[in-house]
């Protein structure tokens, strides 16, 4: 098994965009072409977040998957806004694989189980918000402006319950500041799941990114910035983390 | 070239279809009541419980073609979930009966995290024509809880290391199946299906 590097872009109306700690957003590039980019590249997997979510970025959304599943055959995941079985659906017919689940799951936990009863486990990412508030983790809602109080570390071990197939955590403290993933909360989940955790937010170097495996102990890692302004290439990932040891594809 | 993808309402078609398509294939989604005369070569796709899986090729009278079809000497391919129900059970769901096209279980990984969800090697294990042409070496993507243990040595093609070494392709005669993802294992898994294609 090797560790998968999984860039991710997030869409908002139609444009792959990257912000700071969940706001600032500025322009990165056009899906499909960076997708078929990345898999160049050599991408173990694709993940979509619509940021927008709304029902109008949906369609777009769905076009862009489709596109892309004509010409990249890698796992792609698409996340952002889906709140149903029926919305999983139409996502995963436009030709996703993985669907991330994150507020939805939060307000209705039993989403996690009928899509893992209706599409499999393997299908369902439980996509986790999480932000320090004193002494823990809290999941966050709302593209991280909502405050659930939920402990991250909980929902992660009940998500894993209700049947979700990986653990998506982003760090809202690290998004896009470049200072490294927080290492101490991916460890933490990690220690504790027995599902695949993915660890997002904050790549800033590679030698961040070989912390997130040797040290936070992911099992793959969510890369957007550091690719989307073409400072590493996916293969200059792998080959930085191939010298050092790590087994990557 | 036609390939028929077995629809029994459970799994995620599309990307099968896609792959094909890409590959120049024609490739039409066979519900029950669809003509199988009409297509050269049948894929048994499968995410979901073998349980769940068995029941409804049963509910959706899928059974019996399936069954004709794999006794006329046809060739199927099954991709994971689809390689498991070739055989007579699983740990997964114990009393159901499956295909038992090949003799042995499916038993769940007890060594490593579950699901096994990534990239991962197959080494051939005898001649094999789904691997023709590869160097070794290659990474295909999986994602799967269980694994096949087969009772008859000679159906084991290729296998995979995942703490335990186990059966990652199996196959005899015009039925084959592997365990991994071919439309989800990029160039090396479209290889793979070319391979198919080509050979039977």
């Amino acid at each position: 098994m090797t560790v998968r590097i999984i860039p991710c872009l997030d869409v908002e109306d139609g444009k792959v965009v990257k912000g700071t700690r969940f706001k600032d957003v500025r322009y990165a590039g056009d899906p499909v072409e960076l997708a078929r980019l990345y898999d160049e590249q050599g991408a173990d997997e694709i993940v979509f977040l619509d940021i927008s979510a709304t029902h109008r970025t949906r369609k777009i959304m769905i076009d862009v998957v489709e596109k892309v599943s004509e010409c990249v055959f890698v796992p792609l995941t698409v996340g952002g806004g889906l709140c149903s079985v029926t919305d999983i659906r139409e996502v995963l017919s436009a030709g996703a694989d993985k669907a991330a689940i994150c507020s939805a799951a939060l307000t209705n936990p039993n989403l996690i189980m009928e899509a893992a009863a209706v599409f499999g486990s393997q299908c369902v990412v439980l996509s986790i918000d999480a932000k320090k508030t004193g002494n823990s983790w809290h999941a966050f809602v709302e593209g991280g402006r909502k405050d659930t109080g939920v402990d991250a570390l909980d929902w992660a071990l009940r998500g894993e319950k209700l049947g979700a197939g990986e653990i998506l955590l982003n760090s809202i403290d690290s998004d896009g500041t470049r200072s490294g993933y927080d290492l101490e909360l991916t460890r933490l989940v990690v220690k504790r799941a027995t599902i695949p955790v993915i660890a997002s937010g904050g790549a800033g170097s590679l030698e961040q990114v070989y912390a997130a495996i040797t040290i936070g102990k992911a099992d793959a890692i969510l890369i957007a910035s550091l690719l989307h302004y073409r400072e590493y290439t996916i293969a200059d990932v792998k080959s930085y983390l191939r010298e050092r040891g790590v087994r990557v594809r | 070239m036609t390939v028929g993808v077995v629809d029994y309402g459970t799994g995620n078609l599309r990307s099968v279809q896609k792959a094909f398509e890409y590959l120049g294939a024609e490739c039409r989604i066979l519900g029950p009541a669809e003509d199988y005369a009409a297509v050269e070569r049948l894929v048994l796709p499968g995410v979901g419980s073998f349980g769940h899986a068995m029941l409804s090729i049963e509910a959706s009278r899928l059974y019996r073609p399936l069954m004709d079809w794999i006794g006329s000497g046809r060739p199927l391919l099954g991709i994971c979930l689809g390689l498991q129900l070739l055989f007579e059970s699983s740990e997964e769901s114990m009393g159901v009966r499956g295909l038992s096209v090949f003799k042995g279980t499916c038993r769940r990984f007890r060594e490593k995290k579950v699901p096994q969800i990534g990239w991962n090697n197959v080494r051939a294990r005898r001649e094999n024509r789904l691997l023709q042409g590869m160097a070794g070496g290659e990474f295909f993507y999986f994602n799967h809880s269980y694994f096949v243990v087969p009772e008859e040595e000679e159906v084991v093609l290729a296998e995979t290391d995942y703490g335990v070494i186990y059966t990652s392709i199996a196959g005899k005669d015009n039925i084959s199946g592997v365990q991994f993802h071919p439309e989800k294992s990029g160039r090396a898994g479209l290889e793979t299906l070319e391979n198919w294609m080509r050979s039977w």
